[in-house]
């Protein structure tokens, strides 16, 4: 198999360091940007290559670049997201520790390319060590001059700064990130308008995600075309997989574009521990539809999922085994969004919070009939009505877990306990 | 100017206006909590969905900005369920505690989830988030956490125009709940607006509080009389007797707002020192009698006056305080110019020394009518207050009308009582003073709440106000007492404050052209009806 690009340090031992980094060929393709390519190029060429927001919404990266008005007086910033909060997903993570200067690699090019002068990383409090790996990279990165003033001689500059958040899934949204990194409470903005026009301190900007911007050097050192050709050509590239739950080998996988889940989950990470039976995965981290055993053929890219009614998301492939029940398991899901909401949003606020306690409810045994489909509409209701898609992303998942294991949320009613507990014991199932 | 349909009918708004304000022009309304027209838009109580075509998802009205040809129906089947879910929402978690509440009647969640059909709580009390219930901000206002609905426009009026920011929204999800900043008491010149702007019954505001069912309550449209910004507010009464203000919108004076002090003012308009009854002095005091004696002793001091006066010397004179209306003042005018022959009027607009002002609503001149008085010549310093005392002192005046006016308070009681010891002093005004302390005769007239009129605030701009009651007890308005006055001196009487105002208009060039209806809701100023030049001559 190829080198890897995103998990390069897999390849490459200690390639977080600048010198590794270099003798690997590390900032050639920045090189190559600035002192090459006009801005106007690098945008056309990364837009070229079809790559998209590995965020979770897929939009393609080029094409937001794109949004930025040509002619505003004020300074464009640019924002890297890596406040990785998606439940089952760990791949950001992974590249700020191990990858560094990947990273950073792609925000100078990104930078040159929307002609922005200062960037920073918000990156999730959480990361302790993954702040302190960026905070040394970019110290590397400033005395080899490839941060800083006059870049490879061109006049170019650029500082990056690293803002640690302190705590909170909302930060992720790209406009809650923006408010947060303000000063302000991450409560998410209202659109429009959007942040590459009205962005940081008023000003145009581009959020992007890690994964995005570490995609960002290979397509510029290897050309549009050797992405496209990786996986899909509508959705292509190099793409992390997190595999998480019950499979004999969790972890992380670099892989093209559009596998099948299946061949993620059995080919890669080994199939379902202890030989036992696959009952339900949700393959977009926690904000989207879970889905069967029956549906797992599909390829894992954005348009193909959309296909089938789920989404690719993060790629945060949740794997549940035939002992998990589903209502406990949406009763942790829905219990994150609880918590998460911001509380701006009557439906969201109000929502979250109504859906978790039906479902602490059922779970204890005191579930009434009428509360499944009360579960259904309430999530209905919060749905495509709130100022960002936290809403949507616990209705998603609420809805499908009611719709697709039904008779085990009835069962639950009718017995007053969990179907699987065995005895009266082992409730808590592992989930 | 974009032309678009609502709900079939078509309408032509301006640039920028938002659907919902679309709406209102055609009385629809869309219901809203968050949105307020005087802040920013915040989009988060999505009470305000409307369908649009060519949109797939019904929108927030309050964030759409009007676009020619758009198509908006704010009633679709779609909607309303959209709009009780929202509802449902809200209440999820609320105590519904409205018979106890102090918003009961102007509260937008009940009347909205009336017009919903009431809703039953589909939680039992025990699973509904508990916050706190009686959270005390600072000398006027009061929180419930409970109540709130977390539409965040407290918070944002006290960022965006006081700047002051003392509130702020904690915790996150269904646990938040609004609260001060450690170290921030809610004490700002204007914290109680905070009260009007909240949609529920969150913010009360501790004058009003369990006081009166605002369903019981008369509304009457006046002017703050507590200082020369001339605020226009709501007076909310009842059987003669006043519960509060509240801020009325006017874009040009006071937008949707107003300052702490001007909301609790009405409180001095409705004090025990009113005066009710005509009150003559005698030996033993003041004796109260009829207005037909007293209206005789006032004519009769006056003819005497007149008669017994050496050629040239006026033995009448008249101080006006900037207190009085225009028409107050016009008849003072008239009455001491025409009918008494005496030059010696002047107009008084006294404020404490240093008192407050901001940059903002609050004018350091505690007068609501002091432009007023200047445009009627009254203060332009031909005649001067203490012109008027000298010649009492000396006695080369016998009778001094005083109208609305505390001489003592501006003047100091020493020099007060050197000059009206050998005068006859007549004074009509509201409510018992140190000048009415030296009066022979006191006529009582009504407050701003109990006449018609008009004020002209500190920029100029002609205000009307409306009678909310009549004046209490025998009290007459300031107009009728000097209408009745001046018609038993020979002169014009009128039937109505509007009468006097078109008087006015018609031989005071600066008013010249304004009436009752024109003045509107919102006044007109002054400067806009003459130029310069004219404005110049008048006030010289
Ligand atoms: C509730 C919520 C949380 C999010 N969290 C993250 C996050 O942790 N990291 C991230 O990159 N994007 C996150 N997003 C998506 C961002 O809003 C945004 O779409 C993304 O950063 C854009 O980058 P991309 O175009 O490179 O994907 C989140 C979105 C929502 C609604
Ligand atoms: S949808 Fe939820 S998380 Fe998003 S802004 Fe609204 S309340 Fe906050
Ligand atoms: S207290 Fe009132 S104004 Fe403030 S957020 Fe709550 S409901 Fe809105
Ligand atoms: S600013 Fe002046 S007029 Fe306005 S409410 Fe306050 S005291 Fe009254
Ligand atoms: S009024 Fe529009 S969302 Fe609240």
């Amino acid at each position: 198999m190829a080198e890897r690009v995103l998990l390069r340090h897999l390849d490459v031992p200690d390639i977080h360091k600048l010198d590794v980094y270099l003798a690997h060929g590390g900032y050639a393709a920045a090189r190559k940007a600035l002192t090459t390519l006009t801005p106007e190029q690098v945008t056309e060429q990364v837009k070229a290559s079809n790559l998209r927001g590995r965020g979770g919404a897929g939009f393609v990266a080029g094409m937001k670049w794109g949004f930025l008005p040509k002619d505003s007086p004020k300074p464009v910033y640019l924002c890297c997201n890596a406040d990785e909060s998606e439940p089952g997903t760990f791949k950001d993570r992974a590249i700020i520790e191990w990858n560094t200067h990947i990273l950073l690699e792609g925000i100078l090019i990104t930078a040159y390319a929307i002609k922005c002068h200062t960037a920073y990383i918000y990156i999730r409090g959480e990361f302790a060590f993954g702040a302190r790996r960026l905070h040394e990279a970019i110290a590397e990165a400033y005395k080899a001059g490839f941060l800083g003033k006059n870049i490879f001689g061109t006049g170019f500059d650029l500082d990056v700064y690293v803002h640690r958040g302190a705590g909170a899934y909302i930060c992720g949204e790209e406009t809650g990130l923006i408010e947060s990194l303000e000063g302000k409470r991450a409560y998410p903005r209202i659109k429009p308008p959007f942040p590459a026009t009205y962005g940081l301190f008023g000003c145009p900007t581009i959020v992007n995600n890690v994964e995005t911007l570490a995609c960002v050097p290979s397509i510029i050192a290897n050309g549009p075309e050797w992405f496209k050709s990786i996986g899909p050509e509508g959705s292509p590239g190099p793409k992390i997989y997190c595999v998480s739950g019950h499979v004999e080998k969790p972890g992380l996988y670099e892989l093209p574009m559009g596998m099948p889940l299946r061949t993620v989950i059995y080919d890669y990470a080994g199939g379902i521990r202890g030989g036992k039976k696959l009952k339900a995965v949700m393959p977009g981290g926690s904000s989207f539809p879970v889905l069967t055993p029956d549906e797992i053929d599909v390829h894992m890219d954005f348009d193909s999922m959309r296909k089938i009614n789920a989404f690719l998301g993060t790629a945060g492939i949740i794997v549940m085994d035939e002992d998990t029940c589903m209502v406990r398991a949406l009763e942790i899901i829905d219990r994150f969004y609880h918590h998460e909401s911001c509380g701006q949003c009557s439906p969201c606020r109000e929502g979250t919070g109504w859906l978790h306690k039906l479902l602490l409810r059922l779970e204890e045994g005191n579930g009434r009939p009428e509360d499944i489909d009360l579960m259904d509409r309430i999530a209905g209701n919060m749905m495509g009505n709130t100022v960002c898609v936290l809403a949507d992303a616990a209705a998603m998942p609420t809805q499908s877990f009611l719709s697709k294991f039904r008779d085990e949320f009835v069962a639950h009613v009718t017995l007053g306990r969990c179907p699987l507990k065995k005895n009266g014991t082992g409730h808590r199932q592992a989930a | 100017m974009p032309k678009l349909t609502i709900d079939g009918r078509e309408v032509t708004v301006e640039d920028g206006v938002n659907v919902i304000q679309a709406a209102e022009r055609l009385g629809i309304e869309v219901p809203h909590y968050c949105y307020h027209p005087g802040l920013s838009i915040s989009g988060n109580c999505r009470m305000c969905l409307v369908e649009i075509e060519k949109m797939p998802k019904l929108q927030i009205a309050c964030n759409t900005k009007v676009a020619e040809g758009m198509v908006v129906y704010t009633r679709t089947p779609k909607v309303k369920a959209a709009q009780e879910a929202v509802l449902e929402f809200l209440l999820i978690n609320h105590p519904i505690d409205c018979p106890i509440c102090d918003q009961a009647g102007e509260c937008k969640l009940q009347d909205y989830y009336m017009d919903y059909g009431a809703y039953k709580s589909r939680f039992p009390l025990e699973a509904k988030v508990r916050k706190r219930k009686v959270v005390d901000l600072g000398p006027h206002v009061v929180l419930d956490q409970e109540r709130c609905i977390l539409c965040a426009r407290c918070t944002r009026f006290l960022d965006e125009v006081t700047k002051t920011s003392e509130l702020g929204i904690f915790s996150r999800g269904d646990r938040c709940y609004i609260d001060l900043f450690p170290g921030k008491r809610l004490e700002n010149p204007y914290s109680a607006n905070v009260v009007d702007v909240c949609p529920v019954g969150a913010l009360t505001h501790k004058d009003f509080r369990f006081k009166a069912r605002v369903w019981y309550l008369e509304k009457t449209q006046s002017i703050c009389t507590r200082c020369a910004n001339g605020c226009n507010i709501d007076i909310y009464h009842r059987r003669g007797e006043m519960f509060r203000f509240r801020p009325r919108y006017n874009p040009h004076v006071n937008q949707y707002w107003m300052c702490d002090e001007g909301r609790l003012w009405y409180k001095a308009l409705q004090q025990e020192s009113r005066l009710t009854r005509p009150l003559l002095r005698g030996a033993q005091g003041f004796t109260a009698v009829t207005w037909d004696q007293a209206v005789n002793w006032v004519i009769e001091a006056i003819t005497q006056a007149q008669a017994t006066t050496t050629s040239g010397e006026s033995a009448v004179a008249g101080i006006v305080g900037a207190k009085a209306t225009n028409e107050e003042a016009y008849l003072c005018l008239r009455l001491l110019t025409s009918s008494c022959g005496t030059e010696l009027v002047a107009g008084l607009s006294w404020s404490p020394p240093q008192a407050f002002a901001d940059d903002f609503l609050i004018k350091a001149d505690k007068n609501p009518n002091t432009r007023g008085l200047q445009a009627l010549g009254l203060l332009n310093g031909k005649v001067a207050v203490t012109h008027i005392l000298d010649a009492a002192e000396k006695g080369t005046i016998q009778v001094l009308v005083v109208f609305a006016a505390d001489l003592v308070t501006a003047l100091g009681r020493e020099a007060v009582e050197k000059a009206l010891g050998n005068v006859k002093v007549i004074v009509l005004d509201t409510d018992y003073s140190g000048t009415t302390e030296y009066a022979d005769i006191v006529l009582p007239i009504g407050t701003v709440a109990e006449t018609d009129g008009t004020y002209t605030n500190y920029a100029g701009r002609v205000q009307r106000v409306r009678q909310a009651f009549p004046p209490p007890g025998e009290a007459k308005t300031g107009w009728e007492a000097l209408s009745l006055l001046h018609a038993k001196l020979g002169g014009a009487s009128y039937l109505s404050a509007a009468e006097v105002f078109a008087e006015l208009a018609q031989t005071v060039p600066v008013f010249a052209g304004l009436t009752y209806g024109k003045l509107g809701n919102h006044g007109v100023p002054l400067a806009s009806l003459l130029p310069e030049e004219v404005r110049g001559a008048a006030s010289a």
